[in-house]
């Protein structure tokens, strides 16, 4: 059996986004956005029998069943893949509405990343950074911009990818941003503003890494059937899939510290979906580092390996490009919800309600996950 | 640890503290599969070409190649503040493993992949062995 179309998206929902809006705790800020889906979708509280909250979050099925008095949660589960657990969550939210366990999965994600802990200061905690934090971490490999950087670097000395490619990404992603309207990054930015931003951990500047900020956002995954039934157009998932690298923990025992784990996952969505990449109008993909938009879009099949830098070049990834890429803003400039963000943009540039940052007449998109060291999630969808 | 010492310190589990040991000693150490000859690093339970857990740890000689590398500008932890930018290499080593270390005696501009570079050992007050890598002269 394939998931194939067996599952849509019925309900999405953010709150403002920003940096130090004192809007509220992690947990009231995914309340909030919760809600806002479900009543996206036309759903009740209630009417949610299935969740998979963030496994590094600040909430657990518990809290949304006290929340929301849920009479019977029927399915709770966690995607513990960093930023890949969000994507990868659709896939498990299909898996248990297309088999019957539940009917309604909410998929749920607050952050206090500005105001409370930020995430570089605290993924050693993590089980999954215990290799690096035993191995890597003592030698000053302490922040994932470090832990990255070297696969960008080797692509650079591979490929003759420059710093200015990686620049086109961040600012192509601040003028989506801006046409979004709810995002932390309100300022245009320019290549030569990224030029002059400092350096972080080459070949990574300020403007390659994604932003810390507070808010919210959640969707809600039906199984097709049930999805006839409410409020917004259908958004089918078409395709799903997690993939993970080889040496998973740690990047410098990869035997290709450039292959991630989209490579893997990337070919069964498709497959699944019964697309190819050129069919593809809108992508949303996971974006901690400029760096890591550009490779994901080789392995997503949109270039060769090596050949992203050229890709990117031109304004390409913009609205009315070759290929529109993060039309909210992304982690870079709207705000870091581990890619929930991602998903509600696609959702809503399926639907045909993403206003100012609309692409005419997009009706099948994608989205990516990417997290830890490499894991990938996506998902590939179109309005029925 | 020594409140003296500001870096993080790695916390060894039986199955990675010779790793450390070998360090303290002046050696990198490998681990080496004793049922189907297997090298695997970093230290860990399992050998995955035979899943054996028998297994002996083998010196590394020391010779590599630089893989890639990052310069550290911004101190994520204050412990590196002070040294910082600091570069960091991932070398592949002889053996066919990589390893981590700072670069010592050249500056980022020199650069490339697959330059030839060697294991040292390095103590700073209180804290654990750690391993950085020199130039190797032509
Ligand atoms: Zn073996």
């Amino acid at each position: 059996m394939s998931l194939f179309e067996r599952a849509a998206i019925t309900g999405i929902g953010e709150t403002a986004h920003g940096r130090g809006l004192q809007q509220g705790s992690a947990l009231s800020l995914q309340l909030q956005a919760s809600l806002a889906a479900i009543a996206d979708a036309g759903l009740s509280p209630r009417d949610i029998d299935g969740i998979i909250p963030m496994a590094t979050g600040a909430a657990v099925a518990e809290d949304f069943i006290t929340n929301f008095g849920i009479p019977d949660l029927r399915f709770s589960a966690t995607t513990p893949m960093g930023g890949a657990s969000c994507v990868a969550a659709i896939q498990a939210a299909a898996a248990a509405v297309a088999t019957g366990i539940c009917r309604h999965v909410l998929l749920p994600i607050g952050r206090t990343g500005y105001s409370g802990t930020r995430i570089g200061a605290r993924v050693h905690e993590m089980p999954q950074f215990r290799t690096i934090g035993e191995f890597e971490l003592p030698l000053g490999n302490v922040a994932p911009a470090q832990i990255y950087a070297p696969m960008a670097r080797r692509h650079m000395e591979l490929y003759g990818t420059t710093s200015r490619q990686l620049a086109e990404i961040a600012v192509t992603t601040r003028r989506h941003a801006i046409l979004n309207g709810n995002a932390a990054m309100t300022k245009p930015l320019t290549i030569e503003d990224h030029q002059n931003s400092r350096m972080i951990a080459d070949p990574f500047r300020l403007f390659d890494c994604s932003l810390e900020s507070d808010g919210g956002a959640a969707v809600v995954v039906s199984s097709a059937e049930a999805a006839r039934d409410l409020r917004q157009p259908r958004v089918l998932v078409m395709g799903a899939a997690e993939g993970h690298p080889d040496s998973p923990s740690v990047i410098t025992q990869r035997p290709d510290i450039l292959r991630i784990g989209l490579a893997k996952a990337a070919p069964r969505a498709f497959a699944m979906a019964g697309v190819k990449p050129s069919d593809i109008q809108v992508a949303e993909i996971y974006d901690c580092f400029t760096y890591v938009v550009l490779r994901q879009l080789e392995e997503l099949g949109f270039c060769k390996p090596g050949e992203g830098g050229a890709f990117v070049e031109g304004g390409a990834l913009g609205i009315g490009g070759r290929l529109p890429v993060n039309t909210h803003g992304g982690l870079l400039s709207q705000a870091h919800l581990a890619g929930m963000n991602h998903i509600v943009e696609l959702v809503r540039q399926l639907r045909g309600q993403a206003g100012a940052a609309q692409v005419e007449g997009a009706t099948l998109g994608l989205v990516t996950g990417y997290g830890d060291m490499g894991d990938g999630s996506i998902a590939i969808m179109r309005r029925a | 640890m020594s409140e003296t010492f500001a870096k993080p310190v790695p916390h060894p589990t039986p199955d990675t503290q010779p790793f450390w040991d070998g360090l303290a000693r002046g050696q990198y150490l490998l681990q080496r599969c004793k049922e189907c000859g297997k090298l695997r690093h970093y230290p860990r339970p399992v050998c995955d070409g035979c899943w054996s857990m028998a297994h002996e740890w083998v010196p590394a000689g020391g010779r590599g190649t630089v893989h890639s590398w990052t310069v550290c500008h911004h101190p994520f932890h204050m412990g590196f503040k002070a040294q910082s930018p600091y570069i960091l290499l991932t070398v592949d080593l002889a053996e066919g493993v990589r390893a981590q270390g700072q670069l010592r005696g050249l500056p980022a501009e020199a650069l490339r992949l697959g330059l030839e570079v060697a294991i040292g050992f390095e103590q700073e007050g209180e804290g654990p062995v750690l391993p950085v890598f020199h130039p190797v002269p032509a």
